[in-house]
């Protein structure tokens, strides 16, 4: 197998020094019974690449600290935002989702990637999002809102009420698949070869091309999954971009 | 400044734990692009100083001598895993039976098109290897498997899955997340993580 030449991927450097600064919680938007969105107030703030990431990190009164990635949920122009999920036995995100509250602050640095990123272009964009996985690809739905190719959005969740988004991809008519629950409205299993067959068609249906550029973002295990189908179905590795969650 | 309100886990004393990491007991899977699966009877490594180079396939590979470690290892994305155990070929081991010339810089590649640049001293000097096994068992595709270079003492990105090639040279030439911006070293208890830390 010849190894391809990587430096083919567009990627956006780190330019600005990334020291860490104050964010203010300006509101909090509960997005499922286990995920909020947290709307930040930091001064400075530039505009962000769709799909980049904040640095989180909270300090205890001994000292002591944690750092954590969030990806940015806000699309470019917006207001900084992040979507975080509590993980159980967290130690983290059950203070962002459950404890901290408008008009408090922790610190953040960013914004940071260049890979998981999309860069403004004609070709038609798949987003597939598992569970929380959906925030980066929200920033980037959001960035290509006013661009000519057709978006196609896949999202997975466990259940109706772990799903985040949930308005927003009916509105952008999503295909929306729930893993452990049947619910109208929704498609019921895992994402499959046939449902991404069908994403990608209508990608490409609308131009003159089959160069889809396909995001996906979530567990370890949905992204595995979705690459190996990806693949499977004829999209080059070059052509994906994947982000793990742990 | 304190996060009004945040405790945070019990805390690890023993200096074990590199700043801005916290320990797992997952071994979590960091990727730029979809998992190689790449055969051991495809497999091979090529390992160039540009004037000399040689290539190894999986039985030339198993000829040389090979060691065991339990080490730490730390992901620049904030996890630390304790006591992992690896068995594979130390690099010096490598760099006599490739019989390549005494370099400053490497720039290590992967199938799939994944690079990442180190100091030769730090492939030699300390616990580098060509790994292929991971905790007794054959290394697993999706933890870079058949064969992935591991460098324990730095950030885990320097450690390619899915190792195809080891290019010598005087120059340092940036690898896929050094030229996208982190840090050109990345030693986890400095905390380099990004090109200004």
């Amino acid at each position: 197998m010849p190894v391809t030449d990587a430096t083919r991927i567009d990627r956006v450097p780190v330019r600005q020094r990334l020291a860490w600064r104050e964010a203010l919680v300006v509101a909090s938007v509960a997005e499922s019974a286990s995920a909020r969105t947290l709307v930040l107030g930091i001064d400075g703030w530039d505009e962000h690449c769709a799909g980049q990431h904040l640095d989180v990190r909270l300090t205890a009164p001994d000292g002591y600290r944690a750092t954590r990635s969030y990806s940015l949920s806000s699309g470019p122009g917006e207001v900084p935002q992040i979507t975080v999920e509590r993980v159980v036995d967290g130690e983290v995100s059950p203070f962002l989702v459950d404890e901290i509250e408008v008009g408090e602050s922790f610190e953040v640095r960013g914004p940071i990637g260049g890979y998981f990123v999309w860069e403004p272009s004609d070709a038609p964009l798949v987003l597939i999002g598992g569970g929380s996985g959906l925030a980066p690809l929200r920033s980037i739905w959001r960035a290509a809102a006013d661009h000519p190719p057709p978006v196609v959005i896949g999202a997975s969740a466990r259940s109706v009420d772990r799903l985040i988004y949930g308005d927003e991809l009916q509105s952008l008519g999503a295909t929306v698949q729930l893993t452990r629950e049947a619910a109208s409205g929704y498609r019921a299993g895992r994402i499959d070869r046939a449902v991404l067959d069908d994403l990608l068609a209508c990608a490409e249906s609308e131009v003159d091309t089959t160069d889809a550029v396909v995001f996906v973002c979530g567990p370890t295990n949905f992204v595995e999954h979705v690459a190996t189908l990806l693949r499977a179905a004829g999209v080059r590795p070059d052509a994906m971009r994947l982000e793990r969650f742990g | 400044m304190a996060t009004r309100g945040f405790q945070g886990r019990a805390r690890t004393s023993d200096g074990r734990v590199p700043p801005g990491q916290h320990v797992t007991d997952d071994f979590p899977v960091l990727t730029a692009g979809p998992t190689e699966f790449v055969e051991t009877s495809e497999w091979e490594l090529t390992v160039t100083d540009g004037i000399v180079t040689s290539t190894f396939d999986w039985d030339r590979l198993h000829e040389l001598p090979m060691e065991s470690i339990t080490t730490d290892i730390h992901c620049v994305t904030h996890w630390s895993k304790f006591e992992t155990r690896w068995r594979g070929v130390p690099i010096e081991a490598l760099f006599d039976a490739a019989d390549v010339g005494d370099f400053d810089y490497a720039l290590v590649s992967s199938y799939g098109g994944y690079t990442t640049n180190l100091p030769v001293t730090d492939l030699i000097d300390r616990d580098a290897m060509v790994a292929v096994e991971f905790d007794g068992a054959p290394l697993e595709a999706e933890h870079g498997g058949p064969a992935r270079l591991l460098v324990p003492h730095l950030y885990l990105w320097k450690s390619a899955k899915w190792l195809s090639g080891i290019r010598l040279g005087d120059d340092e030439d940036q690898g896929f997340w050094e030229a996208a911006g982190y840090h050109n070293y990345g030693d986890p208890w400095s905390e380099q993580r990004y090109a200004s830390d």
